[in-house]
């Protein structure tokens, strides 16, 4: 295994009865960096990073986090994460101070309490009940509490999930300033935008497997991201055509019209569109 | 989300750990104060945990003001009112509710909203979470039974032991029962499917102890048959022991076998202890773990 990676995973299985949440996943995350994993709900997301997190217990495979399995990751291991789970609670008696000073006193090497309240923006919500905040500034708490303790590995589970556009670009900000910081990033999000954002590198996830894993701008490889050319022709059909050479269609178009092709676009996919073609390429090859 | 976190991360194998303040000591002592913040503020627990047997205290003792005193078994000492009679067993009810039901409820809202599976994502040892729990009970059960008495003797002219060794029995009671209720209550909390209905399964479990251990009813004019059901449970002992501090040696008569049995108290509470446990270590999990 290598020695620089922060996850490694070597045919993990999971099943629940007849069910293969996980089916012989493998997967590598070097220190250091970001790494999005992506798929449609069911895909065996979360089971894969509670399984890395140590919330269950897989069905069979090799998975080291740090250099641990965590099935046996005792305290000292827990203290190197930090996780920031799917879901929020929503029932916090205590106020965003008082529970962050709390968690801080668990960690050996944690940020400063007013450090992390300003970086989540939650400085006028100080001491406010948690159980009193909105949805969003809940999940700011979520967040604030994975990072208090200096993880090296952290895990953000659709963190932003209720957030207005602004404060996502200000989330954004924050994982940019823990990446710069060093800290190892595994990131589950339904928003691609996010993940082509933030991530190094991402991992496409569909039937417990992973389909295709690779840089933001090279995964899905070099057809799926040939640029395509749309246009009305004068009977106002839609024409599209996929080329490695959109300027010289572009050309001929408009020499063939003899002048500006009407609703004319070149798109280059996007890692959404990327994503979509290949969630749906794999769900028609198992039906 | 207006900052940045901006410090620089030196090279971790260099960076010098800071041990977080008082250590281990330190770590208990603000699980405590971070526990009795939150159940105070948590209104619901306040009013049918905290002040319960004092409601009910208030409300037997002007209820069955007219019927005047329980004559003394012995017939030459004095007799005593019904709230005096009656104290005993609240005492041994509060107990039981700051243990049991509070954190029987708790931790099973706690394990259904999500924050035991954060705490088990966080190197929280589950001893200091315990600890904390415990604490929080001793510290509001010692609150509770002082107001209680407070409220008996100041309130309702109830006169409390005034010898040594009734305070000496009313002290080990106090301390095994509280220690087998907590034990109990986490072991409970294991019961409820969800944070929903955590009342609906606590609250009559608790509710029918108490009516059938002689808190609210004379113990020995129950049927024999309920006698026996209850003896099996922890609160008939708990408030038999307190019954054995509080009251005059003659009431004694009015007891099963017509002693106080305080061995019998200690080793049912113990046995209740080492049940509670043995299910804790069993069956504690901060998630709903698969195999």
């Amino acid at each position: 295994m290598t020695a620089d990676a922060a996850v490694q995973v070597r045919d993990l299985h999971k099943h629940y009865g007849t069910l293969r949440a996980v089916d012989g996943l493998d997967l590598t995350i070097l220190r250091g960096e970001t790494f999005a994993l992506l798929g449609p709900n069911g895909a065996g997301k979360s089971t894969t990073i509670e399984i890395l997190e140590g919330y269950r217990r897989r069905t069979s495979g090799v998975v080291q986090v740090l250099g641990v399995d965590p099935d046996h990751g005792g305290l000292p291991w827990k203290a190197r994460l930090g996780i920031v789970s799917q879901s929020t609670v929503e029932s916090d008696q205590a106020t965003v101070r008082e529970l962050l000073t709390l968690t801080r006193g668990l960690y050996p090497d944690p940020r400063d309490v007013e450090e992390v309240i300003s970086a989540v923006g939650l400085e006028k919500k100080a001491d406010t009940r948690c159980n009193r905040l909105s949805g969003g500034q809940r999940r700011r708490v979520d967040v604030a509490m994975g990072v208090i303790g200096r993880p090296e590995l952290l895990f953000l589970d659709e963190p932003t999930t209720g957030f207005d556009p602004e404060a996502r670009r200000e989330f954004w900000d924050l994982i940019r300033s823990l990446k710069d910081d060093g800290t190892t990033i595994i990131l589950t999000t339904h928003y691609l935008d996010e993940a082509a954002e933030l991530a190094d590198r991402v991992g496409i996830i569909t039937g417990g497997r992973l389909v295709d894993v690779g840089a933001v701008d090279e995964i899905g490889g070099a057809e799926a991201r040939r640029p395509v050319v749309r246009w009305r022709t004068e009977d106002g059909d839609r024409r599209t055509t996929v080329t490695d050479t959109p300027a010289s269609v572009v050309a001929e178009l408009s020499a063939q019209a003899g002048g500006e092709p009407r609703d004319l676009e070149v798109i280059r996919p996007s890692l959404e569109d990327i994503y979509l073609t290949m969630i749906d390429a794999t769900s028609k090859d198992a039906a | 989300m207006t900052a940045a976190l901006t410090t620089a991360a030196p090279v971790r194998s260099t960076r010098r750990p800071t041990p977080s303040p008082g250590g281990v000591v330190g770590r208990c002592l603000r699980q405590i104060r971070f526990e009795i913040t939150t159940y105070a503020r948590s209104m619901d627990t306040l009013v049918f945990t905290f002040g319960f047997p004092i409601i009910m205290l208030a409300i037997f003792t002007s209820a069955f003001a007219s019927q005047g005193t329980i004559p003394n078994p012995d017939g030459v000492g004095a007799g005593l009112s019904v709230g005096a009679y009656y104290l005993p067993g609240m005492v041994a009810a509060g107990i039981l509710l700051s243990g049991v039901q509070n954190l029987a409820i708790d931790i099973a809202h706690e394990k259904s909203d999500g924050r035991l599976k954060r705490w088990g994502g966080t190197p929280m040892s589950p001893l200091v979470y315990f600890i904390g729990k415990i604490g929080q009970v001793i510290v509001t059960a010692v609150t509770q039974t002082a107001l209680l008495l407070i409220v008996a003797r100041f309130g309702l002219g109830i006169s409390l032991p005034s010898t040594a060794e009734a305070w000496r029995t009313f002290a080990w009671v106090w301390l095994l029962g509280l220690t087998t209720s907590c034990l109990l209550g986490i072991a409970l909390s294991a019961l409820p499917r969800s944070g929903r209905t955590a009342s609906a399964v606590v609250l009559p479990i608790t509710l029918v102890l108490q009516f059938i251990s002689g808190v609210y009813l004379q113990f020995n004019g129950l049927p024999t048959w309920m006698q026996n059901i209850a003896s099996v449970f922890p609160l008939k002992w708990m408030a038999q022991g307190m019954r054995a501090a509080f009251l005059p040696d003659g009431f004694s008569q009015l007891e099963v076998g017509q002693a106080w049995h305080l061995s019998q108290v200690g080793v049912a509470l113990v046995v209740w202890l080492v049940v509670g446990l043995v299910v804790t270590r069993l069956t504690f999990r901060w998630i709903r773990r698969d195999a």
